[in-house]
């Protein structure tokens, strides 16, 4: 017998990702468990990292309050997309499969500390919370219901922008939310738009930008175009802040940067001031 | 004709330009300068003009002829001053109650330092929310290069028109191939799974209608595209014509609001 021998299976080290967490805007690292612990926030930074959307709703809804809408509005591929990986159906498909989401947005009634809402939350783990027929569609019949019903519109954004896969149609969909947030607007009910990291291209560019107050959280990336794109146009290196959360309540475009622990304290206190 | 074949037609610089336009169909253009903010945006111009004697306000991207043009204009990537100067110009036409035209034909909005701090993505949102509800006709006419949100940004109308040899898309086929090939050579695959073209653009319901170009393009013959883009635009303003204008913008939101609605 050799006087040393192989192991026949290596011992279960868990991987390096499944324990630790970094902190995408300081780099630095952390424990899983403390990041969590720490609702998703840098304890470092304060970046305040990305939550799914039903960590969201119940961190804003009152608890038992959010009745989910229009679960059966999801995605179409009319243009049978296909691009060097495969098709845009098997992949929607597995992260449906994966998620249990059927759309890149979670909509529903709810109240917000006592203030009824309609509350649509992105969810940027759905391919990339991008723009598609099913989240535009959404997020219109949000605004329908919420006019019949008398209730403000709460958005929280994240998202790359629209979905390419779905085409010409997923541009329209910028185009079919502004119009009915401007008609939601025109019944004198208020909507606040929460940009959450990232909201970048159609996404801010249409319904995330047009909040009677748009918020947002620490460090949050808003932006238009992409910084690569906006470097490789203009050769110049950008600042380091450059389309922070931060950047943009300085040039004006940001009512609040809201701390996420008190962000539902904040919305409510807004639709109590508006007589909501 | 194969999708990035179309693409190359549309980015022609020899297609008739925004000038091409306003001089072969319409008279007495007279350009109105500046959003009242900051800037004067020379991507996107706008001014009145008469119109088979009608007086309508004219609106458009303008990408320049010759490169110093070019330069001014920005290829006609406008900045958010551009669609600021465009909602205010509306806004008067509006008040006189006086039919907005559109012309269309932009890579997309500028993607620059100075464009982002003062507010792109607000002005694009804000322009979609505008037109939506603009109580006056608006017809647009997608000419060359429609490019994404800074196309969509002018393209909230009554009627969208499109010439036949333009594009209209989400994204650039360079940009889609860059993301979902991985390769920006791949455009003409990326072109044609986005299906661009104004044929497909028809079926998707995304347009109203299709204005023929001469034989070989518009390039070839800019007095006929301009007159069959003049029999389009009065046709649309003449279906148009005596409208309520609020069952207008109520018809324009129902337009939109059907695109992409695949759950009855």
């Amino acid at each position: 017998m050799a006087w040393f021998e192989f192991p026949k299976e290596k011992p279960a080290i868990p991987p390096a990702k499944a324990l630790w967490a970094i902190c995408p805007k300081c780099k630095s690292h952390f424990e899983k468990k403390t990041w969590k612990e720490n609702n998703s926030i840098c304890p470092k930074c304060n970046y305040h990292g990305r939550l799914s959307a039903r960590e969201r709703i119940a961190q804003i809804a009152d608890e038992g309050s959010f009745t989910e809408l229009f679960r059966e509005v999801s995605y179409s591929d009319h243009l049978d997309f296909h691009d060097a990986t495969g098709s845009y159906k098997s992949k929607i498909d597995a992260t449906i499969a994966k998620s249990g989401e059927t759309e890149s947005i979670v909509a529903g009634t709810c109240e917000i500390g006592g203030h009824k809402a309609m509350l649509c939350v992105m969810d940027f783990s759905f391919m990339g919370g991008s723009l598609g027929t099913g989240t535009g569609e959404r997020i219109a019949r949000a605004c329908r219901q919420a006019v019949e019903e008398r209730r403000p519109l709460v958005i929280f954004s994240a998202s790359g922008g629209a979905r390419m896969h779905e085409g010409i149609l997923s541009l329209m969909q910028m185009a079919k939310t502004s119009a009915a947030i401007a008609k939601l607007k025109e019944a004198g009910l208020p909507y606040i738009s929460v940009l959450t990291d990232p909201t970048t291209g159609g996404v801010s560019a249409s319904y995330a930008m047009l909040g009677d107050i748009n918020i947002t959280e620490p460090k949050a990336l808003i932006g238009f175009a992409g910084r690569r794109v906006i470097e490789n146009t203009i050769h110049q290196k950008l600042p380091d802040d450059f389309q922070s959360a931060e950047y943009l309540e300085k040039h004006g475009f940001i009512d609040k940067i809201v701390e996420r622990s008190r962000l539902k304290g904040f919305i409510a206190k807004m639709l109590g001031l508006w007589g909501f | 004709m194969t999708a990035i074949e179309k693409v190359k037609i549309a980015r022609d610089p020899k297609r008739p330009h925004l000038k091409d336009f306003i001089d072969g169909i319409f008279a007495g253009f007279e350009e109105l300068h500046g959003d009242r903010l900051a800037n004067d945006d020379r991507a996107l111009i706008g001014g009145f003009a008469t119109l088979e004697g009608r007086s309508v306000l004219v609106l458009g991207h303008n990408k320049g002829a010759t490169v110093e043009e070019n330069m001014a204009a920005n290829f006609g990537m406008a900045n958010p001053d551009g669609y600021r100067k465009a909602m205010r110009l509306a806004k008067l036409a509006e008040k006189f109650h006086l039919p907005v035209i559109t012309f269309v034909d932009t890579p997309g909005a500028y993607p620059g330092r100075e464009a982002e701090e003062r507010g792109q993505a607000e002005a694009i949102a804000k322009s979609l929310e505008f037109f939506a509800r603009l109580k006056t006709p608006v017809v647009v006419v997608i000419t060359g290069e429609g490019g994404s949100g800074g196309a969509l940004a002018i393209a909230v109308g009554d009627r969208v028109l499109m010439m036949e040899n333009a594009v209209y898309s989400v994204i650039s086929p360079e940009g889609c191939a860059g993301i979902l090939w991985r390769d920006g050579a791949k455009a003409p695959e990326a072109a044609e799974a986005l299906k661009i073209t104004a044929a497909d653009l028809k079926k998707l319901g995304a347009i109203d209608e299709i204005v023929k170009e001469p034989a070989g393009g518009a390039q070839k013959n800019r007095a006929l595209a301009c007159k069959n883009v003049k029999k389009a635009l009065l046709k649309a303003l003449a279906e148009l014509d005596g409208t309520d204008p609020d069952a207008l913008i109520e018809a324009r939101c129902e337009k939109f609001a059907k695109m992409g609605n695949f759950h009855k």
